[in-house]
């Protein structure tokens, strides 16, 4: 690939690399158990959790599974299950 | 305040899943907010983040070298200031980076004074190239150039104190931070960015991979660090420690037990000599710092 003076790459398209192929366990939420803290939002590390209907919402395209919202949140509403492809 | 709705990096980044330097690059935003510029140095970081023609960063980003992201900052800094710009500038390095072979960049962006932030993501060793040791890779950790065996109980020199190092600059602001607490990374990058001067944060950011821990437990680890004293979170401000995050402690077999680059202390059987040491390590940054509850 030749890269000259003035390429560029758009902010955030980062998006264009789906990372949830990588994952082998899924975190399932159960929202009877959610308290909607927001742990989880706050400490992935993929940024892949967002308030969707104001529940806290795992994006699967690009979660990689790493299993750190289940760990740490305040509820133990997540379950990382194995992932069926 | 900070609006840490806004996520400034974004997903789709090819860090290992459950990085500890990634979790840190979002709340280091965060801190310091849309109108941000960030210089990188080479590392895990720059690589996870920005293939080409893929960025996750949606401010402005730039790299160079290994060795020069505050030099390139003071740079930039000085072009800004003349265009009357008041666009923050924030490095964002490595410990390899900024411990060892940026050293004297920073030292002369310091001396200077830019209005810059400098912050270092220290997962405690060169991990982008295989898991080298660097000046902040701590007493007895073992790595591919520190390795532990029938020689060796690991790496020998003992973590460089790198904060005093800056604050002896005179630098303004000097803190240190963990991803364990992403709010307090947020509120001590937005303080620094507002001091005028050059700033200098170190954030704790376990990387499950070059250490051997599993990787749902990033934040676990990361608290441990801090409950045993093996590692203080602070503000300095002109020299003086203003305030300091205080813990129960516990001893610091609870951090070391888990991590795979120091289970030759425990296998095949606990050696209490040089755990004694690094317990020694915990108590002397409890009694300068002041952190026992
Ligand atoms: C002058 C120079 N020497 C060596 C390298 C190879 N190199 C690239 S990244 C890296 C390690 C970076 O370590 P650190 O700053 O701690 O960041 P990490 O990868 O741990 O996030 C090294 C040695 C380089 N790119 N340039
Ligand atoms: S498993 Fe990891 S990547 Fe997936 S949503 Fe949870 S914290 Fe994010
Ligand atoms: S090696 Fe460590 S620092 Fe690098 S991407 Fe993986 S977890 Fe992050
Ligand atoms: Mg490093």
């Amino acid at each position: 690939m030749a890269l000259r003076i003035g390429c560029a790459a758009p902010p955030g398209n980062s998006r264009n690399n789906k990372t949830g192929s990588w994952r082998v366990f899924k975190p399932i939420f159960n929202y009877e158990i959610c308290t909607a803290c927001g742990i989880c939002q706050s400490l992935c590390p993929d940024a892949c959790i967002t308030l969707v209907n104001e529940q806290y919402t795992p994006d699967y395209a690009f979660c990689k599974g790493c299993g750190i919202c289940a760990n740490d949140c305040s509820t133990d509403a997540i379950t990382m299950v194995l992932e069926e492809k | 305040m900070a609006d840490t709705s806004v996520e400034l990096f974004e997903p789709g980044h090819r860090a290992c899943g459950g990085c500890g330097p990634a979790l840190a690059a979002r709340h280091i935003l965060k801190g310091s907010g849309p109108d941000t510029i960030v210089v990188a140095s080479t590392g895990c970081m720059e690589v996870f983040s920005t293939p080409y023609p893929e960025s996750a960063w949606k401010v402005p980003w730039i790299h160079s070298l290994f060795e020069n992201a505050a030099a390139v900052a003071s740079g930039i800094e000085v072009a800004l200031k003349k265009q009357g710009r008041k666009e923050h500038i924030v490095c964002i390095c490595g410990d390899g980076a900024t411990f060892d072979i940026g050293t004297m960049c920073i030292s002369g962006a310091f001396e200077r004074g830019h209005n810059i932030t400098y912050v270092c993501y220290d997962n405690e060793a060169y991990m982008n190239t295989g898991i080298q040791r660097s000046g902040a890779t701590p007493y007895d950790a073992s790595t591919t150039t520190s390795p532990a065996g029938s020689a060796s109980h690991g790496n020998r020199t003992q973590k460089k104190d790198m904060p005093a190092i800056l604050a002896a600059h005179g630098a303004p602001y000097v803190a240190t931070a963990s991803i364990a607490y992403p709010n307090d990374i947020v509120k001590k990058v937005e303080r620094a960015v507002n001091i005028p001067g050059a700033c200098y944060i170190q954030i704790h950011a376990p990387c499950y991979t070059g250490w051997g821990f599993e990787g749902a437990r990033t934040i676990d680890v990361a608290k441990l660090a801090i409950q045993t004293g093996l590692w203080v979170n602070y503000e300095m401000v002109d020299g003086d420690v203003e305030k300091v995050k205080k813990v129960k402690r516990k001893p610091v077999d609870e951090y070391l037990a888990e991590q795979k680059r120091f289970r030759h202390l425990f296998k095949p059987k606990r050696n209490d000599e040089e755990i004694a040491k690094i317990q020694a390590i915990a108590d002397r940054n409890a009694a300068n710092f002041g952190i026992d509850i």
